[in-house]
């Protein structure tokens, strides 16, 4: 977002009516509507499928769809499990948040590991440095998939994020080996969400397609939710490579080029540790994140993430492989 | 602040992908690193200049070819109001990914090649366009760096547009010289078009008034999802999850339910679990009932005294989309419409509009890919339904492939 643009994040700006004139006053914010819409799918989801799953990796984006859940079957419990692809390299204070908030939500947690996909298939982890597991979790996932027979995987993508996800359906058609096709996708029409499949196949759905990285951020801060402590301002010991800040943790290699600091800083996003980049900050409140995020030039992956960076169409290639 | 949904349409290579980019640029919208990875994707090409069709152009076989096959979403926002905007592919054989992305639209731009004017992909992306009731058509007449930047070429391609869309139902249409490439008249005002005086495209697009195209008026609520806890505490709780598809509900309004037709009068309305007193149009909210009834996923609440027409029998303008399977009287399918799904029949084709001259085309027997018609359906539960025109989210129907599950025609109930 540019500089001159300011967020407006309070809660209803009653403010941003008055010079209107004679238009309707009722307008609604924007934010309502991009939760209404979400609401809206989700409920599509546990109208249609027989056997949904969310998939909640304990970052922003899936902490919001949990938001949005409870929201749209209130009173009455989440209609589906809480799924987490635990790649054995996450944060502390993720999984340790998933696990609060799963027990909060009355949600059943079912949480598979990569690491137990490489032994039972035998693949070979990748070593050396920016030596990630993340792609392996395609397998993990397929394979959980499979194994609860998931109809429809929620999932917290958003087409704001990267140029693949930018093109892709909110009912994301998966055939049978969890591919995505995206010469051939499916129209999708109004709000008449077709989620009709064969067995064995299977629909991703993502909600939030149509948010920005500043409306959720927005959103997280006008419901008033407590987020894991990683994504505010805290000393961490860092490994700064290649400009980038890389959390201190043995799960990631040593390059002798690496040098150890220690640095106040956030995360703007939260994956797996071996390919997610902190970025220096003070911002101890939601208010102050919103408010550094806004006049960034840098785009939310550009600052955070490895993986993508490796070849022009990484992400494209990983969904066509049947990724999130 | 209020959001607009804007598609870009038109011809192949008019320049949609770039008018994108263009208004993202110069609304300082595109990031540093998104920049420099357009950059960097350009220098890879022939001739090194940057292209800015690149921010939209994401897949693979898209940068290849270079064009746009399917829809692009991107978002941004002045000062003003925030923007979805959705870049659609020109090439006919996408046709169904524009209408994908129309479908939602408060406003389409439709780009023509000043040098070319009005080509069949206008005509079909317009008449599509006036189908799907966008009620903002922009047509901005691109490239006219190529030709001079005359106003003579563009007043030429106006008229001509503009009796084109005589014939289409286009409620607020404008004609705007541009050029994406240079950024003339997208946010800044050209400095070689001085005879152009009207708004630049971004005013435009910031002033519409898109409240009043919501329908504020017909109660209709489609039933989603039923909730019951069935706990201790909860034990009778029995809400209708749903939206608001356009007019609006209030606590204690006599309401009927469709298509049974049981009448019963609304309890309480509920958002996120907490009580309010009304619910209106895009609304999603859960609504309990005074009486106990037998409804579920798939039937309508709606005023008492505002009902639509609920019938087996319907006409629909169709967009075919399959490309693999051609539609045909006789034809049996999934018909999904609101939140229900009834199996449906093709009694006849009454007529095919032609792309080109939009006049009716009598005695067709079959429906392709992209074609355009006007069929007679029967189904086998009633639907309840208003007029497409009337009522878009009431109007609208998809058709499904029973054995391959495929979303083959968009219908507009008429
Ligand atoms: N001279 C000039 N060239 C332009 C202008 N706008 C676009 N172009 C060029 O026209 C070509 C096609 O532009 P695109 O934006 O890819 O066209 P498109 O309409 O998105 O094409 P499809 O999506 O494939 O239908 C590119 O080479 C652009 O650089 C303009 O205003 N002036
Ligand atoms: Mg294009």
């Amino acid at each position: 977002m540019s500089n001159e643009v300011s967020m407006s994040i309070s809660v209803k700006e009653a403010s941003d009516l008055s010079d209107q004139g004679n238009i309707d006053r009722r307008k609604p914010d924007y934010l309502d509507q991009l939760e209404a819409e979400a609401i809206y799918i989700m409920r599509e989801v546990a109208g249609q499928f027989e056997r949904p799953a969310l998939l909640f990796s304990g970052g922003k984006d899936s902490i919001t769809l949990v938001r949005l859940a409870q929201k749209a079957f209130a009173p009455g419990k989440i209609p589906f499990p809480l799924v987490h692809i635990d790649t054995g390299h996450n944060f502390v204070e993720a999984t340790d948040y998933r696990d609060m908030l799963a027990e909060k939500t009355g949600s059943k947690l079912i949480v598979r590991y990569v690491e137990d996909t490489i032994k039972a298939k035998n693949l070979k982890e990748p070593t050396g440095k920016n030596a990630s597991r993340n792609w392996l979790q395609t397998f993990t996932l397929l394979d959980t998939i499979e194994e609860f027979g998931f109809d429809a995987c929620i999932g917290g993508a958003r087409r704001d994020e990267e140029k693949a996800r930018a093109k892709e359906r909110i009912f994301s058609f998966r055939d049978e080996f969890g591919q995505w096709d995206p010469k051939r996708q499916r129209p999708e029409l109004w709000n008449l969400f077709n989620g009709r499949i064969h067995k064995g196949e299977n629909v991703r759905v993502f909600p939030i397609s149509n948010w920005t990285e500043l409306d959720v951020w927005a959103y997280l801060q006008r419901e008033g939710i407590t987020l894991p402590s990683i994504y505010f301002a805290h000393e961490r010991e860092c490994i700064l490579r290649d400009g980038r800040l890389l959390y201190n943790t043995p799960v990631i290699e040593k390059d002798p080029e690496d040098q150890i600091v220690t640095r106040q800083v956030r995360f703007r996003t939260v994956g797996d540790m071996t390919c997610t980049a902190a970025v220096e900050s003070s911002a101890a409140t939601l208010e102050e994140v919103i408010a550094e995020i806004t006049v960034s030039r840098i785009s939310e992956r550009g600052e955070t993430r490895i993986d993508d960076q490796q070849t022009e169409a990484a992400m494209e290639d990983r969904k066509k492989g049947g990724y999130f | 602040m209020d959001l607009l949904r804007f598609i870009t349409a038109g011809s192949v290579d008019d320049g949609k992908s770039t008018l994108i980019g263009r208004l993202l640029f110069d609304t300082k919208n595109i990031l540093a690193d998104q920049m420099e990875a357009i950059e960097r994707a350009s220098k890879s090409r022939n001739d090194g200049e940057i292209d800015l069709a690149l921010l939209t152009d994401g897949l693979r076989s898209e940068r290849e070819q270079g064009i746009t096959i399917d829809v692009a979403y991107k978002y941004f926002q002045t000062p003003n109001r925030k923007f979805i905007s959705i870049d659609a592919p020109g090439h006919i054989q996408y046709t169904r990914n524009m209408v994908t992305g129309a479908s939602n639209a408060d406003l389409a731009i439709i780009l023509v090649d000043a040098r070319h004017g009005v080509a069949e992909q206008t005509r079909r992306h317009s008449l599509i366009a006036s189908m799907l009731g966008i009620p903002h058509v922009v047509v901005a007449i691109n490239k006219m760096d190529l030709v001079g930047n005359s106003e003579d070429a563009f007043l030429e391609i106006a008229q001509t547009y503009k009796d084109l869309a005589n014939k289409l139902n286009i409620k607020d249409l404008t004609i705007i010289p541009v050029s994406a490439l240079n950024g003339d008249n997208i946010v800044e005002r050209s400095k070689h078009m001085p005879w152009y005086t009207g708004e630049t495209l971004l005013s435009v697009l910031e002033n519409v008034n898109v409240l009043e195209d919501k329908n504020t008026t017909d109660g209709r609520f489609s039933v989603q999802y039923v909730i019951r806890p069935q706990t201790d505490e909860l034990h009778d709780y029995r809400g209708y999850a749903g939206r608001l598809q356009s007019g609006s509900l209030k606590k204690g309004e006599a309401v009927k339910v469709l298509p049974s037709g049981t009448e019963s009068k609304i309890a309480r309305i509920e958002f996120g679990g907490q009580e309010i007193e009304e619910a209106t149009v895009f609304e999603s909210v859960t609504i309990l009932l005074e009486d106990d009834i037998d409804i579920s996923r798939g039937d309508m609440i709606v005023s008492v005294d505002n009902s639509p027409v609920v019938s087996q029998d319907l006409e629909a303008l169709i967009c075919w989309m399959d490309d693999r399977k051609t539609l045909k009287p006789g034809d049996k399918y999934l018909l999904q419409h609101g939140t229900a799904r009834t199996k449906c029949s093709v009694r006849s084709i009454e007529y095919q509009i032609d792309i080109n001259t939009y006049e009716k085309l009598d005695e067709v027997e079959k429906l392709k890919l992209n074609d355009v018609a006007r069929i007679v359906l029967r189904t086998a539960q009633p639907v309840a339904y208003d007029a497409y025109q009337q009522n878009r989210a009431n109007g609208a129907a998809i058709l499904i492939d029973e054995t391959s599950n495929v979303t083959v025609g968009a219908c507009m109930i008429e």
